[in-house]
């Protein structure tokens, strides 16, 4: 199956929080949406999951017995056991109790979890949490498993569990659809879709995004100054320094091609690029509320 | 001198060893990255350097001498939480901070001086964490240490907290940053490694990486390899469109996936690899 959704819009009063986005989430699929704070990724992901309505434009998604979700807020109660939490939501969905069974405790042995199947989920740490709210997601071997953030501020050693889980579900044939606002971890998915302020930003691979570039990027030793400076960015002890195709013109040659050096971008460079386009236009993500 | 400086540390909680013979040191200058998975030692190693907690054996040092007043004073501290008061404006935040340290106003930077009259609570994440810094920042700190600075801000706001963070250094202040992402542990100078209390690496990320290897596999039939690799025992993760098992030995996931086509090699095993194995082989 293609999940996913066509030229959605969304709108809140008027704020326009997604303009015509397009994704499509295949069976067995990672993917995920990368943006940044206010960019629209958990919108999308609550339009997938049947929870807001849109605008305009089409979801596909199965219905709500054959989806798995978890928000970026909760989703564990807190005042159940990790035991409970996973018997709770196997009734819920109609599982075979033997079933739920084996299950249950392949995925908690796997993730670490086994250990505290008897402990409140309320008194959990928020990785442990964050790991039982995706085995409560997947349990019932959805068809698309919707995650928003599901790594935000989890430690690396639980993210690999987390990212075990969700490779797994893919694995067994789920459409996995998911949010983060990191670029090394965004690598992970198999196709992204990067949003800004509402608005598709780019759409591929990442290699397919990072090659999307458009105009060229330098890296440079030393900070640029004058004008160049609102155009590049630091990493580490470099500089990048990114010149638009309307630009290239009059920048030949390079202020000093002795200290630039053309880089391939990456991901990081691509979505950084994007943002700073956008932020150059004039409206980038960066309204009060 | 070291700006601060961790000998030998040792801090039990009853019969939890939470932080166990620690070395730790940040010159000024230096951007220093502390890794390490929750319950891994990061956050009480910080409280032991702020002087909030005293060590149960072992000697923490900061600008040469005990954590005091005095020396709180030459540190600037940006908790997770940020500190910041939500009904206050980012001006009126940074003019408390002053008023509590006794130093001159300073104005905001350019860029969020358009923020002036929005109450914090209102603005945007990555806005936050600059005026966080910004308040950190109020009374020139020698140290300045940041509790996973940059958690939940996208890649632009990222860049730009960096470009605060480094231009820090550059000044001549010292940086400690505890960090989840690997990313972002890679703008640092030198990374210090924790697990289960102890520093168990130290150095850059080429010297941490080391001589790590992981195999490297990539087949249309990803699935079945996966489920395969699995019942093999082995930690295998999908990254992209590659499966990538850390530490294998090409021999053994050759044979463990014999019959699928795939096209299968060794490569450098990634920082956050090196740091889960790191990570699980103190547990």
């Amino acid at each position: 199956m293609n999940w996913g959704v066509s030229e959605l819009t969304v709108t809140f009063g008027d704020t326009v929080a997604l303009d015509r986005v397009s994704l499509n989430a295949p069976s067995g699929r990672v993917t995920g949406v990368v943006g940044g704070d206010g960019a629209g990724k958990t919108t999308l992901l609550r339009c997938l999951a049947g929870v807001v309505k849109p605008a305009a434009g089409e979801v596909r998604s199965p219905p709500r017995e054959r989806m798995g979700y978890l928000s970026a807020k909760s989703g564990t109660y807190p005042d159940l056991s990790v035991e409970e939490n996973l018997s709770f939501s196997a009734q819920a969905y109609g599982m075979p109790t033997a079933e739920a069974r084996v299950r249950t405790e392949e995925l908690l042995q796997r993730t670490g979890l086994a250990y505290a199947r008897a402990r409140l989920a309320g008194q959990l740490s928020g990785g442990m949490r964050q790991k039982l709210g995706v085995v409560r997601a997947m349990l019932h071997r959805p068809e698309l498993l919707v995650l928003d953030e599901p790594t935000t501020g989890i430690d690396p050693v639980s993210r690999a569990d987390l990212w075990w889980l969700i490779a797994r579900a893919a694995a067994e044939g789920a459409a996995v659809v998911l949010t983060t606002a990191y670029l090394d971890e965004a690598e992970r998915a198999s196709w992204l879709l990067a949003l800004d302020d509402g608005q598709t930003l780019a759409q591929g691979t990442p290699e397919d995004i990072a090659s999307s570039v458009k105009g060229t990027i330098h890296r440079a030793d030393q900070r640029p100054t004058a004008d160049v400076a609102t155009r590049s960015w630091r990493r580490a002890a470099t500089w990048r320094i990114w010149t638009p195709p309307a630009t290239e013109a009059m920048t030949m040659p390079a202020p000093d091609p002795a200290q630039w050096e053309l880089v391939r971008p990456d991901l990081t460079d691509a979505v950084t690029v994007a943002a700073l386009a956008r932020e150059a236009a004039g409206h980038g993500g960066r309204r009060p509320a | 001198m070291p700006l601060a400086e961790a000998a030998a540390v040792t801090r039990r909680f009853d019969d939890v060893v939470a932080v166990d013979r620690a070395d730790l040191t940040v010159a000024p200058g230096e951007v220093v990255g502390l890794l390490g998975a929750n319950g891994a030692g990061k956050t009480t190693l910080i409280r032991l350097l702020l002087g909030l907690l005293l060590p149960t054996t072992g000697s923490v040092r900061l600008f040469g001498t005990a954590p005091s007043r005095e020396t709180r004073r030459r540190l600037g501290y940006v908790p997770q939480g940020l500190g910041l008061y939500e009904d206050l404006t980012p001006r009126e935040n940074l003019a408390f901070a002053q008023h509590a340290f006794g130093v001159e106003r300073r104005v905001l930077a350019d860029d969020l001086r358009r923020f002036d009259d929005t109450p914090v609570g209102r603005l945007p994440l990555g806005v936050q964490r600059r005026v966080a810094f910004e308040q950190a920042l109020a009374h020139r700190p020698d140290l300045l240490v940041l509790d996973e600075p940059t958690s939940g801000v996208g890649p632009l706001a990222r860049a730009r907290l960096w470009e605060t963070i480094r231009d820090a250094a550059d000044d001549g202040r010292g940086v400690l940053v505890t960090t989840h992402y690997m990313d972002e542990a890679q703008e640092c100078d030198r990374l210090v490694v924790m697990a289960d209390g102890r520093v168990v690496a130290e150095g850059s990320v080429a010297a941490i990486v080391g001589a790590a290897r992981a195999v490297v596999v990539v087949t249309e039939q990803w699935q079945r390899a996966f489920e395969r690799l699995e019942r093999a025992g082995m930690a295998v993760a999908l990254v992209g469109r590659a499966l990538r098992v850390p530490g294998a030995h090409l021999t053994d996931v050759a044979a463990a996936l014999s019959g699928i086509s795939a096209d299968i090699r060794e490569s450098a095993a990634s920082l956050e690899e090196r740091f889960l194995q790191l990570s699980r082989s103190t547990q």
